[in-house]
């Protein structure tokens, strides 16, 4: 199974440069997928969930082209060759 | 765009100025001549900033909130050079508290006998400590458990616990202030926090003297005279001589006792300054006038200081953290305003001087004396 985490390019320092994460982990939904994001990359996951385990307020996470915010949420399925991509939201002062 | 580069040298005065988009150091030798360094940290907002030479450091901290990724601090030992990370995020609520770091608002040095302990305040209400410089932090349990957690409401700029009042002179004595909530103060070390807030008018409450649930916008004290606390409200201004047990009215001579921001003179516990703000309704300088006032006496006069200040049509707020002082003699005296202009006095505030007037919205100031009175942070 390969899944591919698009990050922002404001993220990349803290996954040592790199713009896509891959996870040859088996995953079932973003949830875990995020887990293992965290697990190796933990500073990434601090800037897009809160202790709390939530998506944070300005961040948009996509499957495809679709926003999980109008799926299942983190229970989002996934499926081999799916890639997530971690956006930051059209917002900001 | 400013300097980047800040190599200050023994005895030259900086003000740390924090603003909604990044923050800035204003750098000069003879506090005549200044030098804008920055931006640090572009699009990211600073509520807090110290700058910390106990311990052998040049530290300087700064608390970021990105508007998409989250707050932190940040540490320089380089003046600004660089600054810690990229690594995890150094303040955040354990797990199974229910709760999430939203911002930091104050970053405060520990006692000069415990160099390496800093204090942090934070969104929502908490105090954090660090016992390594401010690498890591964590929550202090007896405020983070607080029985009256759940009846603490957000003011307007959220819910936040943004003063911290360390007693120099016994580590077990704190005093701490939040919006809402008001004054809290630990006798043994943070382990318990009772609410000291007797005779502070909660004007949005039914019951007008509630044991808490003010709104306290700012409290200070002189540490050669830690048990008189001075306390800036969500309406009225107050002194404690008891560390909190009960408070009186000093809004004697002042145009408003509304307003954010209070700084204590370095060298005088009896001389306090305010920059009163007209109302809750209309948060500006009174009558379109900066005015910063200053009492001499410990509040049973207020005076206004305006040579070098615009006296008309100025509709300037303020905040809670962006009025400071210096250590030198005379003390320098500092503040920032929404509108992103950073004013300086070097003579107790008798005159002033724009020092920057184009800057993003400030949010804080502090100020250091490189080198002097272990570059403690007012």
């Amino acid at each position: 199974m390969s899944i591919a985490v698009v990050l922002p390019r404001a993220l990349y320092p803290y996954a040592r440069g790199s713009s896509t994460l891959t996870i040859d982990d088996r995953v079932s939904s973003v949830r875990d997928a995020l887990s293992i994001v965290g697990q190796r990359w933990p500073a990434v996951l601090d800037r897009v969930m809160t202790e709390r385990g939530e998506v944070r307020e300005h961040v948009n996470i996509f499957v495809g082209e679709d926003s999980i915010r109008f799926g299942d949420g983190l229970a989002t399925a996934l499926e081999d060759g799916d890639t997530i991509m971690i956006v930051a939201a059209v917002s900001g002062g | 765009m400013a300097s980047p580069t800040l190599k200050p040298t023994t005895g030259d005065t900086l003000v740390l100025v924090g603003t909604v988009k990044g923050a800035f150091i204003l750098s000069s030798a003879d506090r005549k001549d200044w030098t804008l360094h920055g931006p640090y940290f572009p699009g990211e907002s600073v509520y807090a900033i110290a700058y910390d030479e106990r311990g052998g450091r040049t530290r300087t901290l700064a608390a970021t909130r990105s508007f998409h990724w989250g707050s932190t601090i940040r540490l320089s030992d380089d003046y600004g050079a660089t600054w810690s990370g990229p690594e995890r995020q150094s303040v955040r609520f354990p797990e199974g508290s229910g709760l999430a770091l939203v911002q930091v608002w104050q970053i405060k040095l520990g006692r000069a006998d415990e160099p390496d302990v800093l204090y942090a305040g934070v969104e929502p209400s908490c105090l954090f400590e660090s016992r390594d410089g401010g690498e890591t932090w964590a929550a202090v349990e007896g405020i983070l458990n607080h029985e009256h957690r759940p009846k603490w409401t957000p003011g307007g700029g959220g819910m936040c616990l943004h003063t911290i009042v360390p007693d120099p002179s016994n580590s077990q004595r704190m005093a701490i202030a939040m919006s809402t909530g008001g004054c809290y103060r630990t006798d043994d070390g943070g382990k318990t926090w009772r609410a000291r807030n007797a005779g502070v008018r909660a004007e949005f409450l039914p019951n007008k003297y509630p044991e808490f649930g003010q709104c306290v916008h700012k409290v200070v004290h002189h540490p050669a005279r830690p048990e008189r606390l001075f306390l800036q409200n969500h309406w009225g201004l107050y002194r404690s001589d008891d560390w909190g047990d009960n408070w009186t009215d000093i809004a004697n001579g002042v145009p408003s006792d509304f307003g954010f921001s209070m700084q204590v003179h370095p060298h005088d516990p009896d001389t306090v300054y305010i920059v009163p703000i007209k109302s809750d309704a209309f948060r500006i300088t009174p009558d379109a006038r900066l005015r910063v006032y200053r009492t001499r006496n410990a509040g049973a006069s207020w005076h206004a200081l305006t040579a070098g200040l615009p006296q008309q049509d100025a509709y300037e707020t303020i905040l809670r953290d962006a009025l400071a002082a210096d250590v030198n003699d005379p003390a320098g005296v500092y503040f920032g305003t929404r509108s992103g202009k950073v004013y300086g006095s070097a003579d107790d505030g008798e005159s002033w001087t724009e020092l920057a007037d184009a800057l993003p919205s400030v949010v804080c100031v502090k100020s250091a004396v490189v080198g002097k009175a272990g570059g403690a942070t007012a």
